[in-house]
């Protein structure tokens, strides 16, 4: 029998097992940041232990920075202790910080792709459950808690039992409006937010193939909603032209040998997986959700589940819960309802490619005059690129608000929140209740259903603006 | 961490599903750099209306006094969401030194586990059973014969642990002193990697 993608990884990662227990399991890459760090560095501290592998870790600072004003110190007094102990346990341990400032700054999983740090192959981790993005590339990424981050710095190891595995094809073309974003929203609501839990989900087919890297790392970045540890897709010739010329990425004749390696990252023919998917990229259309866990989602023309479509009980209730909170009914169409936020960000939907989609369909126009839309890149990089291109001209000329890198609104530890009662359509990744601040009622969808409800004030099915 | 062999106790049920750790412990809480204190914040905006202590919600399950004890009683996919440890130190600090539901997130699992705070899990119908139970019955887990019994009818049901977990939750041992002791596997295993790539 042959093996998938992720056993040849993971069989390359084993030190040792335990006797009836775990794996003990290598990490080439630990990605850190200021919210998941400072009890594992008092940790190691307490135990008189230094951190093993120094060298392989990157830290910056995103989940609870400001996006205006970074050059300014950080006004709210606990952030900017958070951020001062991560420069601090980073000068102390000799790990590289692209801290507030430094030009690499940015969301954790959107620099290290885009500074070529996440190659194929490799095992990365981080106290953060989206890590799971850094699996497009052909990685086993997934996130830890902070005991987790302890154990890596004191031993660059894990212990971690092998999760089942699911492969979820997805075959033929995607309809106009429909992006890489609805793909995985479509997912989520088709198998539940608990759905792959103690799975590791391979996302194959000829529609992911076709994908772009910044698409394929949607798509793996939301893997985690739907329970799975992790996702990952085989590296290809786009993921190749992707890494070539990154500052980490290997150059010259280490290009060529790291090459013939990545080569050998697929899932032979005759493997085999606990679960298979198969999915009709045609039947996929522009998605939203409307209740509070990432899987009460539903085509935008659709209409919200009545009680009566509902089997069980427990089931009814939760629903009745989340639409009590979300302030919807039963059976009700949510297009043309007014919105007054609009969200572009997060580790999901802040790359390059996002911004674009967006500058294209509000290039020339102006938004709805209720609606506030706040645009935050990935990272400094990203912020830099959109500048080049003179995307921000565009979103100036819009009333779109482009601010700093970081993770924002979408969950709101900063400044950006929604206020309470509210709605707002996010490109972020959970629905989940005061998620973007206390009685906030987000929406999740993709960065041109959130362009479409910035220009016309209410949820919009985008292909009536294309 | 400490050892956790038995515990007999009342229970604090919560029927609700998919409870996310940003119920658990909200974002705006995340700030703190030490691990303990976070207890008086745990489920903060299903507790208090309007973030304020001063006026609990009466309907909420902690805010009821006929309900205490160590154990948490809650609904499936209990601890969805993120990562974030700060959820299995906010019900560690509270005072649960265990969970019961029919479904646990993978990621909160070890993190409570790796915390003393033992996840149960158990089907769906004896989930119904305990949530059917009088606020006052008592619920005894027993780590080392892996059973979970409700002591008012004697019924009893099985729950699994790895077998290297259990070791580590009646010792008190953790992964980082079993990884600290293996540093020369992972030197040599370093070692034969290097050779390999380059």
């Amino acid at each position: 029998m042959g093996a998938t993608l992720f056993d040849k990884i993971w069989h390359q990662h084993i030190v040792e097992q335990v006797t009836d227990g775990p794996s003990v399991l290598y990490i080439d890459k630990h990605f850190i940041h200021e919210v998941t760090s400072p009890q594992a560095f008092q940790g190691i501290e307490q135990r008189g232990l230094s951190v093993f592998r120094p060298k392989q870790i990157v830290a910056t600072a995103d989940h609870n920075v400001p996006t205006l004003n970074q050059h300014l110190p950080i006004r709210d007094e606990l952030s900017r202790l958070q951020v001062q102990q991560l420069i601090e346990n980073c000068t102390r341990h000799g790990i590289e910080l692209y801290g507030l400032g430094h030009p690499n700054q940015g969301i954790v999983h959107v620099i290290g792709p885009e500074l070529g740090i996440t190659q194929p192959g490799m095992t990365i981790v981080c106290g953060d459950s989206h890590t799971s993005t850094h699996g497009a590339f052909g990685t086993i990424a997934f996130g830890i808690g902070t005991s987790e981050v302890e154990m890596v710095f004191a031993s660059q190891c894990l212990l971690q039992t092998k999760p089942r595995q699911m492969r979820i094809n997805i075959e033929g073309e995607l309809g106009a409006g429909v992006v890489a974003k609805d793909i995985i929203l479509y997912i989520i609501a088709k198998i539940s937010a608990g759905g792959a839990t103690g799975y590791f989900v391979e996302y194959a087919g000829s529609a992911i193939r076709k994908l772009s890297m910044e698409a394929r790392m949607t798509i793996c970045n939301m893997s985690i909603e739907m329970g799975a540890r992790g996702g990952l897709i085989a590296p290809d010739e786009i993921t190749y032209t992707y890494m070539k010329g990154r500052p980490y990425a290997p150059a010259g004749d280490a290009w060529e040998k790291a090459l013939n390696r990545w080569r050998q990252l697929y899932t032979d023919n005759d493997a085999v997986f606990d679960v298979e998917l198969n999915i009709n990229a045609a039947d996929i259309l522009p998605m939203i959700t409307y209740g509070t866990n990432p899987g009460m989602g539903m085509a935008i023309t659709d209409t919200i589940p009545a009680y009566e479509s509902l089997t069980e009980e427990a089931e009814k209730q939760n629903l009745k819960k989340s639409l009590a909170y979300m302030g919807l009914e039963p059976g009700q169409s949510l297009l043309n309802m007014p919105v007054q936020h609009v969200f572009i960000g997060s580790c999901t939907n802040s790359r390059i490619e996002d911004l674009r989609l967006v500058a294209d369909l509000v290039k020339n126009k102006q938004k709805h005059p209720d609606v506030q839309v706040l645009i935050v890149p990935g990272s400094q990089d990203v912020a830099r690129q959109a500048k080049r291109e003179g995307l921000d001209v565009i979103f100036a000329a819009a009333g779109f608000e482009l601010r700093q890198a970081g993770c924002s609104a979408c969950l709101g530890m900063n400044e950006d929140k929604v206020p309470a009662g509210e709605y707002c359509i996010s490109t972020s990744n959970r629905n989940f209740e005061g998620r973007q601040g206390a009685g906030a009622r987000t929406l999740l969808a993709s960065p041109l259903t959130a362009a479409a409800a910035a220009i016309t004030g209410k949820i919009t099915d985008v292909r009536t603006l294309l | 961490m400490k050892a956790l062999r038995e515990i007999e106790s009342r229970f604090v049920p919560l029927p609700v599903e998919n409870i996310d750790t940003d119920q658990i412990i909200p974002a705006r809480f995340l700030k703190a750099t030490t691990r303990e204190g976070f207890g008086k914040n745990l489920f903060r905006d299903w507790r208090y209306v309007q973030d304020d202590e001063k006026q609990p919600v009466p309907t909420f399950v902690l805010n009821k006094p006929e309900y205490s004890g160590e154990i948490l009683v809650a609904g499936k996919n209990f601890g969805c969401g993120s990562s974030r440890e700060h959820a299995a130190w906010a019900l560690q600090d509270y005072g649960f030194r265990a969970v019961v539901s029919s479904f646990f997130a993978d990621i909160f699992k070890n993190n409570a586990l790796n915390n003393g705070v033992l996840p149960v899990k158990v089907t769906d119908e004896f989930l119904s059973r305990i949530f059917s139970l009088p606020s006052n019955s008592i619920i005894k887990i027993d780590v080392d014969k892996q059973t979970i019994t409700l002591l008012a009818t004697g019924e009893t049901a099985h729950f699994e642990i790895n077998p290297y977990k259990k070791t580590c939750l009646l010792n008190g041992y953790d992964d980082i002193d079993y990884l600290i002791n293996r540093k020369d596997s992972i030197e040599k295993y370093e070692a034969a990697r290097t050779q390999e790539t380059v």
